[in-house]
């Protein structure tokens, strides 16, 4: 199977949206003519054109408020915001008008629209270009929220997303972009919602989002090599709508818990499954649900002070090994 | 400092120019007494503590919501703030639609899941009302673009307070709107109070919104917002400049309200007489003026009166009839399929 960039895997994405369907459009900072600031973007302005892949002023609200009223009226914007860090200047969107309209107009107002960002660490930009964002946008009802971990699933869900009459929050990891993985030639299509086993296991189960999939695959090998500890992993993909069968149906056959989280701790996701797992799965566990995040402190840039401060695959280990007591 | 207040308005009349027509101008009066009707309605509904939350009238200010809505064609968005009523009651929507979201009954616009401060009704062209200021700015960019993208001769229109002319949003779509030439029309509706503030008191410039437009390369535009022909030809331009592809109009219209900011405030903050000066110079009182001299007679003016009268009574007695909506509706329409799943 061909190999692609996570990079070249969101132009390809969206190439094969606008390519399918002309009302999908797409806008943001540096996005047509640059490429994009992560080069995520090269060559869609050459392709579509001017009028579908526009550049926009460093105006966040008019981005996303623009996009909106595309989507009310009959388009499918995907509109960038190039850091997700950003969303704070223009989260009146995110929180109060993209996910509260329908409900509000009972039904009347639809907002069928994808928000690409740029998320979380390990570029040393500190912290305010480096946060994992994906629980400020997973507790506001209305939205659905995606975080991709492969080039094949950024076309995937990315076109799930851009299909799905629903606003959609894209959170692609900036550490990603330069990784690559095999993906099929012809149209990919994925579904929201479903969370992937990425590595079957029967004595734990190990949950993670995005840049965070690969330390818990590496961790994974590492503590079947070492301590022949046999880990279940699983890629959570979307974190609304959230896949909790293929969860609790993997700790009833592990009946041990830990997730994997980037962002800080306090109301990380992995809170909200593990209160799940409780309500829901008490009787299945042997062992107290682990949680392994960044500290609840605002990143640092150095880049020694970065490595250790994000789950790494030793501290994945260390904290499964020692909770399974072997 | 002088303020814009201190320029009170002259007398009423704009001398007997008749580009308006006759079947116009009484659609005008007819709109402006129905919203000037409704809106009092909905107060003295509110004394009797059936109007229920917030609730912001635009009593005095029906001139713009009148002039603008008549300048519309079918297919025109309206953008409206949480002072919506009037833009709402001014594209045609029942006034029993918009009593009963106020009163929170089943039978209204949205059967009680938005209230006064979100009206919507999209089969009308009223894309919705904005309660987080300078929002729907952006927004009514976007339907524009979709507009300029598609080919579409609609234009979207935005009706905002003075006090939103200082929130980043409002720079942010004028430039993009500017920019990109979107076929949207911004019309500020300078009532000389933020909330309790007056507007002069923060804000740089004497005119919140024309003083700012020559910084997006716009034209200055100030009319005054209590005459509803002036409104209605105001528009006019701007709908024409808009259909012809050359971008955005913003327009501030002069006009004062005769209530408080909410249900809640009783408006002590005005100097004495400053609410009496602008009663002089009530639209509804302006524009009947206007009607006589063009020679309508009194039993015509009356049978409007009555007519619209009887819409808003008819209207308050189906509302008070109307039960409050059934519980279930509590967790429809959150997603696109109906309904609030977040999980499986």
């Amino acid at each position: 199977m061909p190999e692609l960039s996570y990079r070249d895997a969101v132009v390809r994405g969206i190439a094969q949206e606008m390519a399918r369907d002309p009302d999908v459009v797409f806008l943001g900072e540096d996005v047509a003519k640059a490429g994009g600031v992560f080069k995520a973007t090269v060559g869609l302005y050459e392709q579509f054109g001017p009028l579908r892949v526009r550049d926009t002023p460093i105006s966040e609200q008019a981005i996303l408020g623009a996009a909106m009223g595309a989507a009310m009226t009959g388009l499918k914007p995907i509109a960038e915001i190039m850091f997700s860090d950003f969303f704070a200047v223009c989260f009146d969107y995110i929180a109060n008008e993209f996910p509260k309209s329908r409900y509000m107009s009972n039904g009347q107002t639809k907002c069928p629209l994808v928000v690409r960002t740029g998320n979380g660490a390990g570029s040393r930009f500190g912290a305010q270009h480096s946060q994992s964002v994906e629980n400020w946008c997973m507790m506001i009802p209305g939205l659905k929220v995606v975080a991709p971990s492969t080039p094949r699933d950024v076309i995937g869900l990315l076109a799930a997303a851009v299909r799905d009459p629903d606003p959609v929050i894209f959170l692609e990891h900036k550490s990603l972009y330069a990784t690559k993985g095999e993906v099929p030639d012809g149209e990919i299509v994925d579904t929201l919602g479903t969370a992937k086993i990425v590595r079957p296991g029967k004595d734990c189960t190990i949950i993670a989002l995005a840049l965070m999939v690969s330390r818990a695959l590496e961790a994974a090998e590492k503590l079947k090599a070492e301590h022949g500890i046999d880990c279940e992993v699983i890629d959570v993909r979307s974190l609304v709508p959230l896949d909790t069968q293929t969860i609790l149906g993997s700790v009833a056959k592990t009946h041990r818990l830990f997730s994997v989280e980037e962002n800080p701790r306090l109301c990380g996701w992995g809170a909200e499954i593990v209160s799940i797992v409780a309500d829901e799965a008490f009787y299945d566990l042997d062992g107290p649900p682990v949680r392994i995040t960044t500290p609840h402190i605002p990143l640092p840039a150095a880049d020694i002070l970065e490595d250790i401060v994000l789950p790494t695959p030793g501290r994945i280990v260390d904290t499964v090994r020692r909770s399974l007591g072997s | 400092m002088a303020t814009i207040r201190d320029r009170a308005p002259g007398p009423a009349g704009s001398g007997l120019n008749d580009d308006i027509g006759e079947q116009k101008r009484l659609a005008l009066y007819r709109s402006q007494v129905r919203l000037r009707e409704a809106e009092q309605r909905a107060f003295d509904l509110f004394l009797q503590n059936l109007v229920k939350g917030t609730s912001h009238l635009s009593l005095g200010q029906e001139a713009i919501a009148a002039g603008f809505a008549e300048a519309m064609v079918k297919g025109d968005l309206s953008f409206c703030t949480y002072r919506g009523h009037a833009h709402t009651l001014a594209r045609g929507v029942p006034v029993e639609k918009v009593l009963g979201e106020l009163m929170q009954r089943d039978n209204g616009l949205m059967r009680g899941k938005g209230g006064s401060m979100h009206l919507t009704s999209e089969e009308h062209g009223v894309m919705g009302s904005y309660a987080i200021i300078g929002a729907h700015l952006p927004i009514a960019c976007g339907a524009a673009w979709r507009a300029q993208y598609k080919g579409d001769k609609d234009v979207s229109v935005c009706f905002f307070g003075d006090g939103t002319t200082n929130i980043g949003a409002f720079h942010e779509a004028l430039n993009f709107a500017a920019v990109w030439k979107l076929p949207v029309i911004f019309v500020c509706e300078n009532n000389l109070y933020m909330e309790y503030t007056p507007i002069g008191d923060v804000t740089a410039v004497p005119h919140p919104a024309a003083d700012r437009a020559s910084a997006y390369g716009l034209e200055r535009i100030v009319i005054d917002g209590n005459d509803a022909d002036e409104c209605y030809r105001t528009a006019q331009k701007a709908f024409a400049k808009a259909r012809a592809g050359a971008g955005p109009s913003l327009i501030e219209c002069m006009t004062y309200r005769h209530s408080g900011h909410s249900r809640a405030d009783p408006a002590k903050y005005r100097p004495e007489g400053e609410l009496e000066r602008w009663k002089l110079r009530d639209p509804i009182k302006i524009y009947r003026e206007r009607l006589k001299q063009f020679g309508v007679s009194d039993a015509a003016i009356e049978a409007i009166d009555a007519s619209v009268r009887k819409e808003v009574d008819d209207a308050t007695e189906a509302c008070k009839a109307a039960p409050p909506p059934p519980l279930d509706i509590l967790t429809t329409d959150v997603y696109a399929d109906g309904g609030w799943a977040w999980r499986n």
